[in-house]
């Protein structure tokens, strides 16, 4: 299924020939694994690999999970120490899965500015890029419904602060946060569409992680030079590529267990310490904890959501321009979501011909401030929100969005891009050495 | 290529301990016990859990329940351990539930959990030492949560020794104050005093000591599976290191032919 020229399965055998006419799901598979992968893709490539494992991962420790826990507000909590005390290795399995959820979210974030460094958004990946967003945006609803489950205290206070956020739309806003909760408050109901739709949404991003898969494999990956992969005949494409089994397999397996080793000490020494103590408190409608925060990987965005209160003059703006329908908690909502949207619209913000920011001069000391952003929002939301905090938000947040609408469209027409490699063979023997003149290994 | 390889688990690392800032909990006085079960080889003190379930019984157990932990636990391996019959005589000497079976109140039995709060006003302690940090490592300080654990039982001990002995009364309500209490102020009267509790093999039971041996068992009744999970971390993190190197090697291999000399 991809666009660059490679053999084809070829059924032998008078079985294989019987299957392939009737279902071709060998050449599937064979096309699939075999693809031709561009042969100078640095280490920054194998986070689609920890994705992948993150998948499998959370779905098979949450099946698991699934079969001791209870979906109600009086036997939620317990059934999880249940799970944590009574279950043969639950507590190994329920610390996997939560810790799970970081995993896949570090992976995800190098995976998105990996993305955005190398221009892997540019035409022709615009749907894989948009495909890409939309799971992200699904892994957020269930991560966040999935920390909601045990039922502690930041599961009760986290379900009414986000659900309140739908709260604020102008209109439909109500009538959807009581559909989100079931009711008129964070209760019974709404752990149980919570537990039903952390089950389903998985497997929804299963789904999308096929059609994401599919359209750059269609495209062909990108790689770190951005140069396309000469695809004129087979013998042309094979000069640049290398085939994704053996070679970019084993690679991507080896970051993996190198990131594994990572993971695995955490789980094992400190499962805790991503979590917040106050989730270990039976949840409280009576009771508020002290500082309601969200989990880590949510933290840039809700700080953004904050960022724009009354005092800042483009809310008031937006509030007078629109006769106060947009106030300041709903700017703040559409400032969140906006800040999402913004990165799902890059494709065609960015006006630069140049895919990979390797070899442009201007935009990689942009996109280095937008890491350290991002970063900054990270702990900025974490904060209380209070002086200084506030404005440092203000500025990091709209950083955020000049980024995206003002630096993006503007440096493709003020930038002079450094030369480029003509081909992809060119740059990895620039790295290694040609082939030929290659002394033998060892 | 390696080098890269670190700069991509460095970059991970990195995101970790950036990520979970969150508000510190004020003018704390939080004192850094040694506790046996600390770091990635430690493990709980049987005597000293021994000592804490007793602290417990006598004491803490009037108003505060366990009530998520079941009592044949106190046998396994890395807990307590009490011997099975000891563990039976505890139960049915200490404790009465409520059978609906019978409906009325029969002694506990090993399968059955303590019992809940006996004071509507007191919380449960089952997970209290890991739903109070004592240390707000990631939050203020960086990294030093991986070194002295989220100070769960640094908590409730400092918190059981930090009673400085003045009060004030409040709409009727007697508060106390203590260095290790956000705020303060806590309404829980001081619990334990010197020698308040004898043990039979004599061992120290200041104030200090008391304090110490019930956090420990408090941080046991919170993670019971602690020993478990840190010998599974251990063997899996050796497991994946010896994955790792072998890939390391394999995938050398595989790409030589694809490669030349290195030019820089």
């Amino acid at each position: 299924m991809s666009g660059i020229p490679h053999d084809h399965y070829e059924p032998k055998t008078g079985a294989e020939k019987w299957l392939h006419s009737r279902l071709p799901v060998v050449g599937l598979i064979y096309d699939t694994i075999m693809i031709p992968t561009p042969k100078n893709l640095n280490w920054w490539w194998i986070w689609g690999i920890v994705l992948a494992f993150c998948l499998v991962l959370q779905i098979v420790t949450g099946i698991i999970l699934v079969m001791h826990y209870t979906p109600h507000v009086d036997l939620a909590f317990a059934s999880v120490e249940h799970i944590m005390r009574n279950v043969n290795g639950g507590h190994m399995i329920r610390y996997v899965h939560m810790n799970g959820a970081s995993l896949f979210f570090v992976a995800v974030y190098i995976h998105i500015f990996r993305g955005l460094f190398y221009g892997s958004y540019k035409a022709p990946r615009e749907i894989t890029w948009i495909i890409g967003m939309l799971i992200y945006i699904l892994m957020m609803g269930t991560a966040f419904m999935g920390y909601v489950l045990p039922w502690g205290q930041m599961s009760f206070w986290g379900a009414t602060v986000i659900t309140g956020l739908f709260g604020a739309i102008p209109l439909v806003g109500e009538p959807i946060q009581t559909l989100l909760l079931g009711g008129p408050a964070v209760d019974n109901a709404t752990l149980n569409r919570f537990f039903s739709l952390h089950y389903l949404l998985p497997f929804v991003i299963a789904g999308l992680v096929i059609v994401h898969i599919w359209a750059f494999h269609t495209t062909g990956n990108n790689n770190p030079t951005g140069v396309d992969v000469r695809k004129g005949s087979k013998e042309e494409a094979e000069k640049d590529t290398l085939p994704f089994w053996p070679y970019f397999v084993i690679k991507d397996f080896l970051g993996l267990a190198v990131v594994l080793v990572v993971f695995w000490a955490i789980v094992g020494f400190m499962p805790n310490y991503l979590g917040h103590p106050d989730n270990y408190i039976p949840a409280n409608p009576l009771v508020t904890p002290a500082h309601i925060v969200p989990e880590w990987y949510f933290l840039p965005f809700y700080a953004i959501l904050r960022a724009f209160t009354g005092e800042v003059w483009v809310v008031q703006f937006a509030s007078f321009v629109t006769g106060g329908i947009v106030d300041a908690k709903f700017f703040g909502v559409l400032a969140m979501f906006g800040a999402i949207i913004a990165m799902a619209l890059a494709p065609w913000l960015d006006t630069s011909s140049v895919r990979s920011g390797k070899y442009r001069p201007q935009f990689k000391w942009w996109f280095l401030l937008l890491v350290i952003d991002f970063f900054a929002l990270m702990w900025l939301g974490a904060m209380p929100a209070e002086e200084p905090f506030a404005t440092f938000s203000l500025i990091a947040s709209t950083y955020w969005f000049a980024y995206f609408f003002v630096i993006l469209p503007l440096l493709g027409v003020i930038e002079k891009p450094d030369a480029m490699p003509a081909t992809i063979e060119e740059d990895f023997n620039a790295h290694y050495g040609k082939k030929s003149e290659a002394t033998p290994a060892e | 290529m390696f080098k890269k390889l670190v700069t991509g688990a460095a970059f991970a690392l990195a995101l970790i301990p950036a990520a979970s800032f969150a508000a510190g909990g004020g003018e704390q006085h939080i004192e850094d016990f040694q506790f046996s079960f600390e770091g990635p080889f430690g493990s709980f003190d049987q005597n000293q859990l021994q000592r804490g379930l007793q602290i417990y019984t006598e004491v803490c157990s009037a108003c505060h329940g366990l009530e998520l932990v079941p009592i044949r636990t106190l046998a396994d391996e890395g807990g307590p351990q009490l011997p099975e019959d000891q563990v039976r005589a505890y139960a049915s000497d200490n404790f009465s539930v409520y059978d609906a079976e019978l409906d009325d109140d029969r002694p506990a039995k090993p399968t059955d959990n303590f019992p809940g709060s006996a004071l509507e006003t007191a919380p449960d302690l089952s997970l209290m030492a890991k739903a109070r940090a004592g240390f707000h490592g990631p939050y203020g300080l960086g990294i030093n949560q991986i070194v002295k654990g989220m100070g769960g039982a640094e908590y409730i001990a400092s918190l059981l020794s930090g009673y400085t002995g003045e009060t004030k009364e409040e709409a009727g309500t007697t508060f106390y104050e203590n260095k290790a209490f956000p705020g303060g102020w806590i309404a829980m009267a001081p619990p334990l005093s010197d020698e308040q509790v004898e043990f039979i093999d004599g061992h120290a039971n200041d104030l200090h000591h008391l304090s110490e041996d019930i956090s420990a068992f408090l941080m046991w009744t919170a993670e019971p599976k602690m020993m478990d999970r840190k010998q599974a971390g251990l063997v899996g993190v050796l497991f994946l290191i010896l994955l790792s190197v072998l890939l390391y090697l394999t995938n050398k291999r595989l790409w030589a032919p694809h490669k030349g000399k290195k030019l820089h």
